[in-house]
């Protein structure tokens, strides 16, 4: 027997025949819109990790002012934010980034380095060894990356002169080389060949002893943080800021002038000396001005980042141009 | 819905909407402060990837259609043309502030002829003596006449033979700003290298097509000699 019963979905519900004859494209449709949404979502997300401030560390005991240092009310000093947010490390990537997201792996106790070649005092030194018996100075300097921006830091440090005078190096030592640390297992950067590592840097014997000069362990009157090169780092002011070699493990005292990785890596753009110098350019950007953190305003690059006074003697007779 | 009706009124806004995401996603974080403490920086490398990246996806259309036999992708294809155009323009805008106006000196005040030709002639100077900046220019400016000849009446007016070859510039507007990108970068060329295979593989599709066409057409040619 036939029961007529009546439907049970209203025909305004019934998809329309088109739609449905249709509806693979629709699918298809439909997912090529997630699907580009979610493109543009985790794309900028991915971009733009923004850099993280490095936390507060440890205050360090009974810093010094130095007059080498510039007056605050000459220049403004650069924030911490600033500071440890926005740096080139590439051991940790790339990126401005990558080392204040990266770097907090990195294990600095127990830190030893090793000094090496033309000096009396060879040997494994801990950073303990290193530190004692020297007073630490504020030192707030001009920092110029090669890439034309700038801040202005206050490291804590002591001058490299010290370290280099307790090393007792010998009369055939010319040269200081520095070494970065490469760790496999904290810096990713290193397992990609951007450079050859470990990163090496030097400085002639001479201005390795200038009172500018500074072996820094901390700023802001805190513990160095990590991603602007803890526990131990170079810094030479009047220099591109690629010169401060980072997490040293290795001081070596050499007769014959080191290759730094920079030059090794371009040797027409990036020389040993790599003195800031507004006159000689970069070969694919000007080094005449720069941006300093923190400013819309350019500036106008200083002779030797502002302490030709005190430095220009070093190169007396040296073609700063062929000599970059 | 027809699918007709789905593309045009849902899918094409859902995408002309999200290709301004990354401007407004850019704008957000500059004034709440979320770039890095280079903001300058971030929103010249920003516009200038995302120029690149929508060059790279228009030029992926055709070559996406022929492989999956999807044709009404082609109707995204102009859209994301200007979109590129759109992101170049900016990056030249935030390069000219940014980078040139904020190098200048202001001998007779910021509002002034005297700024306004020191512009001019700082970034023409700078177009000339960079070679990266020479080609990233000359990337922008291959995009200008296929921005204007993308309506409908421009395409009439050339006819569509003619229209198709101009058009082909973009091909060389990929490269161009490949090469802008590549000549940039410091040491870590991997970004680049990236890009040039995307470009590689979307311009090789083409020419491996265009052989294949011609091979066929060889093939199916009378054996008789044509006349001139």
């Amino acid at each position: 027997m036939l029961i007529k019963k009546p439907a049970d979905i209203p025909y305004s519900e019934v998809t329309d025949r088109k739609l449905y004859v249709n509806r693979r494209d629709f699918i298809r449709a439909a997912a090529g819109v997630a699907a580009a949404g979610a493109g543009v979502v985790s794309i900028s997300e991915t971009l733009f990790a923004a850099g993280q401030p490095a936390p507060h560390g440890r205050k360090l005991d009974g810093v010094k002012k130095s007059p080498l240092s510039l007056a605050p009310e000459q220049e403004k000093t650069n924030t911490w934010d600033q500071i440890t947010s926005y740096n080139n490390y590439y051991e940790f990537g790339t990126d401005k980034d990558s080392p204040s997201l990266v770097a907090n792996k990195l294990k600095t106790e127990p830190w030893s380095v090793q000094v090496e070649g033309e000096c009396a005092k060879r040997g494994n030194y801990s950073l303990d060894d290193i530190l004692k018996g020297v007073a630490l100075e504020e030192r707030i300097y001009r920092h110029r990356c090669v890439e034309a921006w700038s801040m202005v830091i206050p490291w804590v440090g002591f001058p490299l002169s010290e370290l280099i005078k307790k090393a007792e190096p010998t009369a055939k030592a010319k040269f200081v080389e520095f070494t970065t640390l490469v760790d496999y297992g904290t810096m990713p950067g290193v397992r990609q060949p951007v450079l050859r590592w470990p990163y090496v840097e030097g400085l002639r014997l001479d201005e390795a002893m200038h009172p500018l000069a500074i072996m820094a362990v901390g700023l802001y009157g805190e513990v160095l943080p990590k991603q602007n090169g803890a526990p131990l780092r170079l810094v030479v002011p009047w220099k591109y800021g690629f010169k401060g070699a980072k997490s040293i493990v290795r001081i070596r005292f050499t007769e014959r002038q080191p290759m730094n990785s920079w030059q090794e890596s371009a040797p027409q753009e990036y020389g040993f000396y790599s003195n800031v110098n507004p006159n000689v350019d970069h070969p694919r950007w000007t080094q005449a001005s720069e941006r300093r953190i923190g400013e819309f305003f350019k500036r106008k690059t200083l002779m030797f980042n502002g302490y030709a006074d005190q430095v220009q003697g070093l190169y007396a007779g040296l073609d700063l141009k062929r000599n970059y | 819905m027809t699918t007709q009706n789905v593309l045009r009124f849902v899918v094409k806004p859902a995408v002309c909407a999200a290709a301004l995401g990354p401007l407004a996603w850019l704008t957000w974080a500059g004034l709440t402060g979320n770039l890095s403490v280079n903001p300058l920086s971030d929103l010249t490398n920003e516009t200038g990837l995302w120029a690149l990246r929508f060059l790279a996806i228009s030029l992926a259309i055709t070559p996406l259609r022929r492989v999956t036999g999807w044709n009404w992708v082609i109707r995204f294809r102009r859209m994301l043309g200007l979109y590129a155009f759109f992101y170049g323009v900016l990056h030249f805008l935030v390069y000219t502030i940014a980078d040139r106006f904020a190098g200048l000196d202001f001998p007779d005040g910021m509002a002034s002829w005297t700024t306004a030709r020191n512009l001019a002639a700082s970034v023409g100077e700078d177009i000339y003596k960079r070679p990266f900046i020479t080609i990233g220019f000359t990337a922008l400016m291959l995009m200008l006449p296929l921005a204007i000849t993308s309506t409908a009446g421009w395409i009439r007016r050339l006819g569509g033979k003619r229209w198709n070859a101009l058009h082909r510039l973009a091909y060389v507007s990929g490269i161009a700003a490949v090469v802008h990108y590549y000549w940039l970068v410091k040491a870590d060329v991997r970004s680049p290298l990236l890009y040039a295979a995307v470009m590689a593989v979307l311009l090789g599709a083409r020419v491996y097509w265009a052989r294949m066409k011609a091979a066929s057409v060889a093939r199916s040619a009378p054996a008789v000699p044509r006349r001139a």
